[in-house]
């Protein structure tokens, strides 16, 4: 990208920036309304059934909530930022790979991928330490395998376990449930690869912090990084 | 330099945005020509609403069927929400045997009609293992045998500018499924269950089965099936009783 050089340092690309929030109001959507529904019943079952008289595979250390009327609203909610979530993912995921965003900024470089590395980045973190300064320009290699297991992995997933919870969807397509073998082990899943991305969420805000939030978020906004001084 | 970033941004942005609407109207429009509109999809979850259901309906329009199972896959405990009607209609029909129940089946259609229940079961019948989902999360497997209620829009006559088929419940329950669903072969109006007479708290005398869709759009306790071709008039014209409560009409999902 000869043109992209010549610019001046911009940390995020406006699609970047821009997909990164749309994605992250719908998130906070879907967990929200997500939980609302799943209020309904917090008990996890594998297989094909399960109901509250049956035998369950974790009973959740949450209260039956089936009086207040929140799943109905709840779920409303829940398809439309899943929708959102969806469009703003397909662009972002297709311009990155025009633009080549995940080759140059999300694959690990291959000098990064030594079990010394590996075990320096790894310590860092535990350690809490602030990250070098030059990392603020781009990723070390912790953020890049997990971004890329949250862009590549987790999301997709929940989007497939969650269409594999419609009946309709599945009279289409009925293998997308029966390779999870059965439609409780498929909602379990979406529950548990949903946990991970709050997990994920909670250690991206804290790194935020641990990094500077005010230097960080307005990267975010702006696009600029003020020690930034070459391109990225 | 700073300038052409900004008209950069301005473009991408307005690109991504303008690409958003052309989706979300062209969405729309299919739909609309299809009469693929949900009745509740006006508000502020609309888009979403017309998204999940228009796309759906598209996707389902060439081969779509609940998946069934083996006899050996029927759940051995088969919850069951709310308590059959305590209003006095429904109590003197099922002291009664349900012997005087009559379905009237009336709207749009050629000849409108009325079934008791022997001559329901007198009609041809179709079983059918199917899971079943209700809205709370919690699910089971069950055979229901019935006749298709296909059949019975075949008897009536259904007049080609109906949009909609109508389920009234004794227990001020009521709901609609449209066209495409109402002929689906799988959507039953059953009488029997596991090999038995339907179970008071399933639905007795009858209750509808549309296993493309959760539990909550299966209605129990049925006195009334009408074709129409608009629900505006019905309730509050959102197409069921549920919406009122905060569920939406489509519950494909």
């Amino acid at each position: 990208m000869p043109r992209g050089e010549a610019r001046p340092a911009t940390r995020h690309s406006p699609l970047v920036r821009i997909t990164h929030w749309i994605t992250a109001i719908a998130f906070l959507c879907l967990v929200i309304s997500g939980v609302a529904i799943l209020l309904a019943h917090p008990r996890l079952y594998w297989g094909e059934t399960g109901a509250r008289s049956g035998p369950s595979l974790i009973d959740l250390p949450l209260p039956f909530v089936l009086d207040v009327p929140i799943r109905g609203p709840g779920r409303y909610l829940h398809f439309l930022a899943a929708w959102i979530a969806l469009f703003t993912g397909l662009i972002y995921v297709i311009s990155g790979l025009f633009t080549r965003h995940f080759r140059r900024h999300l694959l690990p470089e291959k000098s990064d991928l030594s079990w010394k590395q590996i075990r320096e980045v790894i310590l860092r973190h535990l350690r809490f330490e602030r990250p070098p300064k030059e990392e603020a320009l781009t990723y070390n290699l912790l953020q890049r395998l997990t971004y890329l297991l949250v862009i590549f992995v987790l999301f997709p997933l929940m989007f497939w376990t969650g269409l594999t919870m419609s009946p309709a969807v599945t009279s289409v397509f009925p293998t997308i449930v029966t390779i999870f073998g059965g439609q409780q082990s498929a909602r379990t899943i979406h529950f548990f690869a949903a946990s991970f991305l709050v997990l994920f969420f909670l250690i991206h805000i804290l790194m935020v912090c641990l990094a500077g939030f005010v230097v960080r978020t307005r990267a975010m906004i702006t696009g600029r990084i003020p020690t930034g001084k070459e391109p990225i | 330099m700073s300038e052409f970033i900004t008209r950069r941004k301005l473009i991408t942005s307005g690109l991504a945005a303008a690409a958003g609407l052309v989706g979300l109207e062209a969405t729309a429009r299919i739909a609309d020509h299809y009469g693929f509109l949900a009745p509740d999809h006006n508000g502020l979850f609309g888009a979403g609403e017309a998204l999940t259901y228009g796309t759906q309906r598209i996707l389902m329009a060439h081969h779509s069927a609940a998946r069934e199972f083996n006899r050996s896959d029927i759940s051995k405990i088969i919850p069951v929400n709310g308590e059959p009607p305590k209003t006095d209609p429904y109590q003197r029909l099922l002291a009664g045997g349900f012997a005087d129940w009559r379905l009237r089946v009336d709207g749009l259609v050629a000849r409108p009609s009325t079934f008791s229940l022997a001559e329901l079961k007198r009609l041809p019948s179709r079983s059918q293992i199917t899971h079943q989902a209700c809205e709370e999360g919690w699910s089971f497997i069950a055979e229901w045998s019935g006749v298709p209620l296909s059949y019975i829009l075949s008897l009536v006559g259904v007049q080609p500018t109906a949009k909609w088929v109508v389920f009234f419940a004794f227990d001020d329950n009521w709901d609609s499924i449209d066209m495409p669903e109402a002929f689906h072969p799988q959507t039953l109006l059953v009488l029997g269950m596991n090999g038995q007479e339907l179970p008071t708290r399933h639905g007795a005398p009858l209750r509808v089965r549309v296993p493309r869709q959760l539990g909550q759009k299966s209605k129990k306790y049925l006195s009334r099936i009408t074709v129409t071709d608009t629900v505006k008039n019905i309730g509050k014209g959102w197409g069921a009783s549920d919406p009122e409560y905060g569920y939406s009409w489509y519950m494909g999902i």
